[in-house]
């Protein structure tokens, strides 16, 4: 660094020093330098100014780190990176089977090494990567903007819980038809609205979530209004999970002579769910290489030259919706099961603005994206426990700042390379183009 | 040279007080060049909308004839239900645009993919479990794009994103992906707007393919006289939402109507 340089330079640290200390005594010197006793107050002018000091010092010390070789090197490299936004693969690219092989027996195992409190959040946490896959295929892949998904993942929770109050429904039946009944609903849901565009549909798709919340709240006799209802526990191949089971069946520890444990539960819930996970992953993963994940896609990006190539683009965004649907459904029957206790106060719409944050933080699209997301935003709550109060804040501010330097999502999305299955089909159609040509 | 591709009788196009095409009635032979020319606003998108069933013409008939079998254009959009301007397209007609709309943030490859969704296996579990059907459909599709990429000489392209190609090679690429629709008729939307002399030569040779090596139809709004000229067999002139000539290009050149609707007439002819 010249002679020259350094004077303006440390001048312009002293504004920016000084600018950030007033900006930090206005904001925090009402909070912290003034005590309410009784009806009266007195000040605390040391703690306030020291605390202005301490943030003033901070945002020098980032200048100033910014301002090295190393750090601005960094920050062009992640600049790079998130410029772009889309890119083709080379083809050349090899499918990591060994880390996906490992991520998924280190899933599998994961119980084992966990206490009940961590599982409980594992568990929560693929509940929401299963949301967020859902709502993904909607939002990220055909491009409508629902804000109502919560409304699948209640009808997915209440059919466990209703179905086994009323018709004796059990975990692995509810499983089976969570998704047909949810896409059910996505797809009378999505008939009379899939005409609309953007913003109103997700108005309309708003107001259908707020409805099935009311219905679930309001309709006392059938649902149990904001009382709940209980939701059954699961069962292995029929063996309960509790110490003594009902009616002179065999407990699931007594049949395999192992001491009781209240955690075999929330294993088989994890084991389960964390299979189920993995299966729309892999489905997901391939309904993009496929070609109604392509016309998706194409729908998102111009649907009048989608029309004009002959696809039927209600249908296409009905698909997308039911399919959506039925994921958030089957999410739902996990939460009902995890919970072992349902009720309306569980689907609000800040739940569909959490999805749907997942899915934007995740970079609308991409697979890998969202469950990073999702892990991201279901975990870092419970780490951030002490400052629970302050939990929407950070998660305001990171959206922020997501928008600014990542607005495309944490994950780049790549699309994939196509060849030609043989040279020759290349070559022939070449030469006669050019003899044509001539 | 055979019967008739498309067949516009008595076309009226009105939104609200306004009325876009008055009474148009023309003919697209098969395997011909037809081109539809006009000054700005003549109401020549408007008409192309009404054939490729964007729009639902207020009055008239638009016919279809795919080999011999004749299909109505307006019963398809207004079929309940499924009905729509995708049927039209699955009926033989497909269509490019004046302003490109390619899928911008898909590869190339993937643009022509999506126009061959009917020939691939779409079926959700055979995609999923990577049925026999549904590798050999896609290896098929795949073969196929690039055979047309070939044809549009934009190889090289393939693995690129398609919002990345220079403005021509976009042009071209539409054209490509109309084609993989397998068409009867293709009705290119002024495709020599804003391209250089050599890549609108480039071009008129790719119309010219078309028609001869692919036995196509084509219909072409286009602005380049030039270009209208060299290759069309037959030319629509529509002004005001009207037709005012209807004949081969040495004809309309000549016709004192076009001559008045492209230059004006003297004050002293009006009076």
């Amino acid at each position: 660094m010249d002679n020259a340089v350094k004077p303006v330079l440390i001048v312009k640290l002293a504004k920016e020093a000084l600018f950030t200390f007033v900006i930090a005594l206005i904001v925090l010197g009402p909070i912290s330098g003034l005590v309410l006793e009784g009806f009266s107050f007195r000040t605390e002018l040391a703690r306030a100014l020291s605390l202005a000091a301490v943030v003033a010092a901070g945002r020098v010390l980032i200048s100033f780190l910014l301002g090295t070789r190393i750090c601005s090197r960094a920050l062009q490299r992640f600049n790079r990176n998130s410029g772009g936004g889309v890119t083709v693969r080379k083809g050349d690219e090899k499918f990591p089977y060994a880390v996906i092989a490992l991520v998924f027996m280190a899933g599998l195992s994961f119980p084992f090494f966990a206490d009940k409190y961590i599982l409980g959040v594992a568990i929560l946490a693929l509940i929401y990567v299963l949301l967020g896959l859902g709502l993904n295929i909607v939002v990220g892949l055909a491009g409508l903007l629902d804000l109502g998904f919560v409304a699948f993942y209640a009808v997915g929770a209440y059919l466990l819980a209703l179905g086994s109050q009323y018709i004796g429904l059990g975990f692995w039946s509810a499983l089976l038809i969570a998704p047909f009944l949810a896409g059910f609903c996505g797809m009378i849901l999505a008939f009379p609205v899939l005409r609309m565009h953007g913003d109103y549909l997700a108005i309309v798709t708003l107001g259908f979530g707020e409805i099935i919340r009311l219905v679930l709240t309001n309709w006392l006799e059938f649902t149990g209004g904001p009382n709940g209802a209980p939701a059954p526990a699961p069962t292995f191949l029929g063996l309960e999970f509790t110490r003594t089971a009902r009616q002179g069946g065999v407990p699931f520890h007594e049949y395999f002579g192992i001491p009781y444990s209240a955690d075999y539960k929330f294993w088989f819930i994890y084991i389960v769910l964390f299979l189920v996970v993995s299966g729309v992953v892999y489905s997901v993963h391939r309904l993009r290489a496929m070609p109604l994940g392509r016309l998706w896609e194409a729908l998102r990006e111009d649907e009048i030259a989608c029309r004009s190539l002959g696809v039927n683009h209600v249908f296409t965004k009905l698909s997308a919706f039911m399919l959506g649907a039925s994921t958030g459904g089957l999410a739902g029957v996990f939460f009902a099961v995890h919970q072992g206790f349902v009720n309306p106060t569980s689907f609000t719409f800040f739940e569909s603005a959490l999805i749907l944050a997942i899915v934007v933080l995740g970079g609308l699209g991409s697979t890998f994206g969202v469950i990073l997301a999702a892990l991201v935003l279901t975990i870092l709550p419970e780490v951030l426990r002490d400052f629970a109060e302050y939990r929407v804040l950070v998660f305001g501010i990171l959206m922020v700042v997501m928008m600014i330097w990542k607005p495309r999502g944490l994950v780049r999305i790549t699309r994939p390379a196509f060849f030609p299955s043989s040279k020759s089909v290349v070559e022939i159609s070449t030469n006669q183009a050019l003899e044509v040509g001539r | 040279m055979s019967g008739a591709v498309l067949s516009v009788e008595n076309v009226t196009m009105r939104f609200g007080g306004i009325v876009a095409n008055r009474n148009v009635s023309f003919e697209a032979k098969e395997g011909a060049i037809t081109a539809l020319i006009g000054p700005n606003g003549a109401g020549k998108t408007t008409l192309f909308n009404c054939i490729t069933g964007f729009y639902r013409a207020s009055e008239g008939r638009i016919g279809l004839w795919s080999d011999g079998v004749p299909t109505d254009i307006g019963d398809l959009i207004t079929k309940p239900i499924v009905g729509g301007s995708h049927l039209v397209t699955r009926a033989g007609i497909a269509r490019t645009f004046q302003n490109i709309r390619l899928f911008k943030e898909m590869s190339v490859i993937e643009n022509l993919l999506i126009a061959q969704h009917l020939s691939t296996t779409n079926n959700l579990s055979s995609g999923i479990f990577k049925s026999r059907r549904f590798n050999k459909t896609e290896i098929e599709a795949v073969d196929r794009a690039y055979y047309w990429l070939a044809q549009m000489n934009l190889l090289e392209d393939a693995n690129r994103l398609a919002g990345e190609l220079p403005y021509g090679r976009q042009r071209r690429l539409e054209i490509a992906r109309a084609m993989c629709t397998s068409p009867k008729l293709i009705c290119l939307d002024e495709p020599a707007a804003g391209l250089n002399p050599s890549e609108t030569r480039e071009l008129s040779q790719v119309i010219q393919i078309l028609r001869s090596e692919h036995d196509l139809s084509v219909l072409v709004i286009e602005h380049d006289m030039g270009l209208v000229m060299s290759i069309s067999d037959h030319i629509v002139v529509l002004d005001h939402g009207e037709v005012i000539s209807d004949g081969t290009p040495s004809e309309v050149a000549s016709d004192p109507a076009v001559i008045a609707a492209y230059l004006g007439v003297s004050e002293e002819e009006v009076a």
